[in-house]
């Protein structure tokens, strides 16, 4: 018999496999080819998907860490850890998802306009956070810093968003943005939403997949140090 | 509690007094900075009008990795002498200690640079002395002692402590970067301030973001 | 009762406490030292297992205990360093998570650290922690503190050039300076000299039993058993044994270590 978690778990896994399935045949076999961009701008309902998750695993973090340092319990510790982990997934794809895209589009594999640069600050503020967590000293030293990082991480986001649009406007705009593309045709808008619905989906069934293997790492770490120090075992095996 | 200015005055005076001693952050961030120039004088080639157009950049790029460097210092003092503990043991409290360190950093960073510019200057044939640019140095300086500090007692604990702070701190403080560079190059351009206003704004969010966030996170920090 | 400690000889309260810091006691209930299930968790480790510990004033506790069992954890949380993962911890009256500030006027802690500046000299070292401390009285106290400690004659020179044993002195005068009535000592004899271990020694003896509560780790039997009027032993995290000094000689001792530890003394 399973508990009500691994039913939900179970349940999510099946709905998103199945959603998943179902806009990737909505993609490449049923929406209508852009007119102006072509093929390759079917990358958009991936890009735009993996941008908004990756948002909002980055809220999560935020999330986390801030319940961490009011409550210190380690849940929200493994909260804010699985989700930065899986934020850091989806940044990366989302970095190689705007390359593929560029590169046909603009004729350049990279351009420091703003998304695309706040991107990239992002991914490396969040590799620094999972480095952070690599390097801190055993012990929850390491989940409070990576908690502060969290917290200042994704309150300068913004700041930075702002700081390279003021950048850019110094200087012309040689390239226009992907959205300028034209306006999406109803179809097409509908598709978008799916396939953030589906992303979304994913995402959570990955964050409670990934929140509950943490908590059993920690769990497990726990028991084996309780188990290491035990009277009654022999000095030898300590 | 000890009272929060004289903690923050009794810290700067020890730093102050032990930097005059040693003279450890100030020269290593004037050694630093100075080397950078150079390089990059030979590394982007002897046009001159090259080079004039990516001066703001190199001055900028200089400050920020010598910067990174005095900010290491200053804590490593700190804690491989135990002093970290000492610390700690003060019945002060956190968001003093803070204070006290950040405004000790920001002064030996700013000092360090004034000393710089005029050096940069006749390396790269500006003739800037704007006092605008003054006001950018010093707020940019606030915004990299507020977060550094922060950063920098985090960085003191964990493994591999060179590459821990310039990963943490300097996507963090790429809005600085982007409002100094900015603002210089009007300065260096002889532009008018209202060219300026907007990037210098964008530092003065920043700084004050940063103060605030730091000085509350950083009890947080200092706790084993 | 109202408790002032005096020891340096300067009348009335320690540095500029708000009246409300000073100890109160009533006598009866209120421990200088007071632990229930202290739990301290690095990572992996369980440092600290449910500890519970009772010290009551002007008592002087040893601790023996193998690398490993939490000592110098537990020294680490007494003085505000560590914060414990779970547990309820009362130092001079205090509440260690409310009033952390009250606790740290309250305690002196020495570890194998001198905890100094090596390129300042003595009594700009001492100065910073009086300023940090806000004494009042500073240069007066810095005076008697070195004189106890038989660092006066090297006050003048920085920290980094002293011999070990210098530094040790000076750190114990920075740790008494602003008169607390609990010390914690880790391991306090690791590197002193003869003379100096001589003072530790007066200073922890009669002459203090009774105003001054103590705390130390220590490995050596023979100082443990003359300076503590009580003696513990830790093992796997927890206390294992907590006797008064005249229920127990060395043998005793020892039995009972390689009983709960496991290992020889």
């Amino acid at each position: 018999m399973m508990s009500i978690g691994a039913v939900l778990k179970n349940g999510l896994l099946v709905v998103s496999a199945t959603m998943m399935l179902v806009i990737l045949y909505l993609i490449f076999m049923w929406v209508p080819t852009d007119n102006i961009q072509g093929t390759v701008q079917r990358i958009m309902y991936f890009h735009v998907s993996v941008a908004w998750v990756a948002f909002l695993a980055f809220f999560i973090v935020l999330v986390g860490s801030v319940g961490y340092l009011w409550k210190g319990t380690s849940k929200w510790d493994q909260l804010a850890y699985s989700a930065a982990e899986i934020g850091v997934l989806l940044t990366t794809l989302l970095l190689i998802t705007g390359i593929l895209w560029a590169k046909p589009i603009w004729g350049v594999w990279w351009t420091w306009e703003p998304r695309l640069t706040t991107s990239l600050m992002l991914w490396l503020i969040y590799v620094a956070y999972l480095m952070l967590r690599a390097y801190s000293p055993p012990g929850n030293q390491g989940a409070r810093y990576a908690a502060v990082l969290g917290i200042i991480g994704f309150i300068d986001v913004p700041i930075v968003y702002y700081s390279v649009k003021l950048w850019r406007t110094v200087h012309p705009q040689v390239i226009v943005g992907p959205a300028a593309s034209g306006s999406l045709d109803a179809s097409m808008r509908n598709l978008l939403l799916l396939a953030v619905a589906t992303f979304t989906v994913l995402f959570v069934y990955l964050l409670i997949a990934r929140f509950s293997l943490r908590k059993s790492e920690d769990e497990v770490e726990l028991i084996r140090g309780l188990a290491e120090h035990s009277p009654n075992l022999p000095p030898s095996l300590r | 509690m000890t009272k929060f200015w004289p903690t923050v005055a009794a810290l700067m005076w020890k730093d102050i007094m032990l930097e005059l001693r040693t003279k450890d952050i100030v020269i290593s961030i004037l050694a630093f900075a100075l080397l950078s120039l150079v390089i990059f004088n030979f590394a982007l080639g002897p046009s001159s009008q090259i080079t004039s157009a990516v001066a703001p950049g190199v001055l900028w790029v200089a400050f920020t990795f010598a910067g990174v460097l005095g900010l290491t210092r200053s804590f490593v003092l700190e804690k491989d002498q135990g002093n970290l503990i000492g610390l700690m043991l003060t019945p002060t409290s956190r968001e003093a200690i803070y204070v006290g360190k950040m405004l000790g950093s920001f002064f030996f960073m700013l000092m360090s640079e004034i000393i710089l510019l005029p050096v940069f200057a006749v390396l790269f044939n500006i003739s800037p002395f704007r006092l605008e640019l003054l006001l950018i140095i010093l707020l940019a300086t606030i915004g990299f002692a507020s977060i550094g500090t922060l950063f920098s007692a985090i960085a003191i604990n964990t493994k591999s402590r060179e590459i821990m702070l310039p990963m943490l701190f300097l996507p963090i403080v790429v809005p600085i970067i982007i409002g100094a560079v900015m603002a210089s190059s009007t300065a260096f351009e002889s532009g008018p301030w209202s060219d300026m206003v907007k990037p210098v704004q964008l530092i003065v969010v920043f700084d004050v973001v940063a103060l605030i966030f730091s000085a509350f996170a950083f009890e947080h920090v200092l706790q084993e | 009762m109202i408790l002032r400690v005096g020891f340096l000889g300067l009348e009335g309260t320690v540095g500029n406490l708000a009246s409300s810091d000073m100890i109160e006691a009533d006598g009866h209930d209120f421990l200088a030292i007071r632990v229930r299930g202290l739990t301290k968790i690095y990572g992996p480790q369980v440092v600290l297992k449910d500890l519970s510990l009772d010290l009551a004033w002007g008592n002087f506790l040893i601790v023996f205990g193998p690398n490993g069992s939490g000592k110098t954890t537990l020294i680490k949380v007494l003085a505000t360093i560590s914060r414990p993962t779970d547990g309820e911890v009362m130092v001079a009256g205090f509440d260690l998570k409310k009033n952390p500030a009250a606790v740290r006027r309250n305690i002196g802690l020495v570890t194998h650290q001198p905890l100094l500046y090596g390129d300042l000299t003595g009594i700009e070292n001492l100065r910073f922690h009086g300023r940090m401390f806000g004494l009042s009285n500073l240069e007066q106290r810095i005076e008697k503190a070195a004189d106890l400690m038989g660092a006066t004659s090297f006050l003048g020179r920085k920290a980094s050039i002293l011999s070990h044993g210098m530094q040790k002195r000076l750190s114990l005068a920075r740790a008494i300076l602003h008169d607390p009535p609990i010390l914690l000592l880790d391991e306090p004899e690791t590197g002193l000299d003869q003379e100096a271990l001589e003072m530790l020694g007066q200073m922890m003896g009669a002459g203090e039993r009774g105003r001054r509560t103590v705390l130390m780790v220590t490995h050596s039997v023979e100082r443990g058993l003359a300076l503590g009027n009580q003696v513990a032993i830790m093992s796997g995290g927890k206390i294992a044994f907590h006797e008064d000094r005249s229920h127990v000689d060395e043998d005793i001792l020892k039995s009972a270590y390689s009983r709960f530890t496991g290992v020889a003394l």
